[in-house]
This record gives structure tokens, sequence and C-alpha cells, in this order.
């Protein structure tokens, strides 16, 4: 009879390590999804995602169930992603001379009629993705969280730890700074 | 043009990705190896630490058993030398001046 995430957790907490391997099983394609949305290359994806399990072992003590364990989990994920692009900032400073063809024939289209570029291109994704990687980390969470994933304010602030009028405040900055990259961006190509 | 239109835009292309939830084959044995290990690891941690905290323990207890015995043990009267004397007749004792040849 399978068990329930409950026992499951019961019987790890008690010293029966073999009892995670369901939970990992499990949830791991939710987790390495978040970690995809934070890192770009396989191997990072791979270290984000095997720090979160080793968290979520190590701190399962905390875990007290009044919430379901996919909750935990996930912001637990969201909290590792986070501290993943504190510790990479690289790039952040480069300039966008080497965004490729697509991208630049995606962009000529949007500036002669914002109508004609569609937003479910490839060209666009990537070009989204080279903005958001150009972010400070704390505006790239608030933007893949609350512009991206469209999560409400309360709920970010839960995932995040942050306090609700520290995320509002960060959000507007965040959309400040983004919209600061995309003026630099457009500016490198057409001026 | 309109910086507000292309952030709309992008947002709206970021929304349509629907991010890859692939998982590597066998990843959930290589999560268990690593909590394997780690728990391992952490055992000879935890039983270090209580052993070196037993002896801490143990050798406060002695200190603090030396210390009230010495603040009970009735102190020899004292035999007129102060300390600074008895200090420079040991730090002196080995250069006896009957001692000293000129060549």
């Amino acid at each position: 009879m399978e068990r329930t995430e409950a026992e499951l957790i019961a019987a790890v907490l008690a010293g029966d390590s073999p009892s995670f391997e369901p939970l990992v099983v499990k949830y791991n394609p939710r987790v390495f999804a978040t970690a995809r949305r934070y890192a770009r290359r396989e191997s990072e994806i791979e270290d984000i995602v095997q720090e979160v399990w080793l968290k979520a072992f190590h701190k399962l003590k905390s875990f007290r169930g009044e919430a379901p364990f996919e909750h935990w989990l996930m912001r637990m994920a969201v909290r590792t992603c986070y501290d993943f692009l504190r510790g990479h900032q690289r790039n952040r400073e480069s300039s966008f001379s080497e965004i490729s063809e697509p991208e630049e024939d995606w962009l000529d289209r949007f500036v002669a009629d914002p109508g004609s570029a569609p937003e479910n291109a490839d060209a666009a994704k990537l070009l989204i993705d080279r903005v958001l990687e150009k972010l400070p980390p704390d505006a790239r969470l608030i933007i893949q969280l609350l512009e991206i994933e469209d999560r409400s304010v309360k709920e970010i602030a839960e995932i995040t730890g942050w306090s609700v009028p520290l995320v509002k405040v960060r959000a507007f900055r965040a959309r400040g700074e983004m919209r600061k990259i995309l003026s630099r961006m457009t500016q490198d190509k057409y001026l | 043009m309109n910086p507000a239109e292309l952030h709309k835009k992008l947002i709206a292309a970021a929304r349509t990705k629907v991010p890859d939830d692939r998982v590597p084959y066998a990843f959930e044995k290589r999560i268990m190896a690593h909590i394997a290990a780690r728990t391992g690891a952490d055992q000879w941690v935890y039983f270090w630490t209580r052993g070196l905290w037993r002896a801490a323990g143990a050798c406060v207890a002695v200190a603090m058993v030396f210390g009230v015995v010495s603040l009970f043990t009735p102190v020899a009267p004292d035999n007129g030398n102060d300390l600074s004397q008895d200090f420079e007749n040991t730090l002196l004792a080995s250069v006896d001046p009957g001692d000293v040849t000129t060549p």
C-alpha cells in the first residue's frame, strides 16, 4: 500500500531516510521547473535542485504540516534560486550588442508595429530571458513572481520571507530597473 | 519606441513560456546518495560534539572542585619572606658568586 506524504515525512523524521525518496520522485519535476526559471545551464539547475532537496531533508523538522508539503518545498526552492541569483551576478553589465539575429528581427518588427511582433515567438522569449538576466537578483525574483507567475504581493511575502511593504517597494524598484534596461537596450540598438 | 509597451509585450512572452519539468535520469538516486553520505558525516559530528561537550563539562567540574578546595584550604602562616624575595632567590639561585671563575 502506498504511504501518504504525512506518513513518509513522519518516517523520515523517525530516522528512516529512504522514505524521503518517494517525495523526491514526486516533486522533482516541480522543483526542476522552478529552477529552470532562474538558471539556464543544466549543471547549475541540477545543483540548485540538489541544494533544495538537501535543505528540505535537513530542515524537515521545521515542517509543521499546517500547509501542504508542496508549498513548504516550493518556498524553499524559490529561496534557493534567489541565493543562486545572488551568488551568480555575472554578465549583468554587458551590453545588448550580442543579441541574436532573430531577436533583432523581432525588435525591428516591434518598432515598426508593436502589434505585429508576436509574444509567443521564440525570439521574444530569448529577449526577455536576456533582460531578466540583467536585473539585480531581488528585482528579477519580484518580476518573475509578480508579473510572470502572476502571484499576489501577500503570496510573494510568504514565499520570500519579506514584509508586504518591502515587496511593494521592491516591485516598484524592479519595474523601474526593467524599464531602464529596456531603454538601454533600445538605445544600444537604435541610437 | 514605447518601453512600457515593450515591457508588457516581453512579460506576455515570458508568460507563454511553459517551464520545462524534465528530470535527469535517476536524479533521485543522486539526491539519496548525498543524503546518505551527509547523514553518515552528521552522525560522526554528532558523536564528536557530544563527546567534546561531555569532556568540557567534566573539565569545568574538576576546575570547580579545585577552586572550592583551594578556597577552603587554610593558608600556611606567613614566614616573613615576601613573594618578590622568594622569586629573586629562585631566579638567581644558579648564579652563585663563588662559582664564577676568572680566566
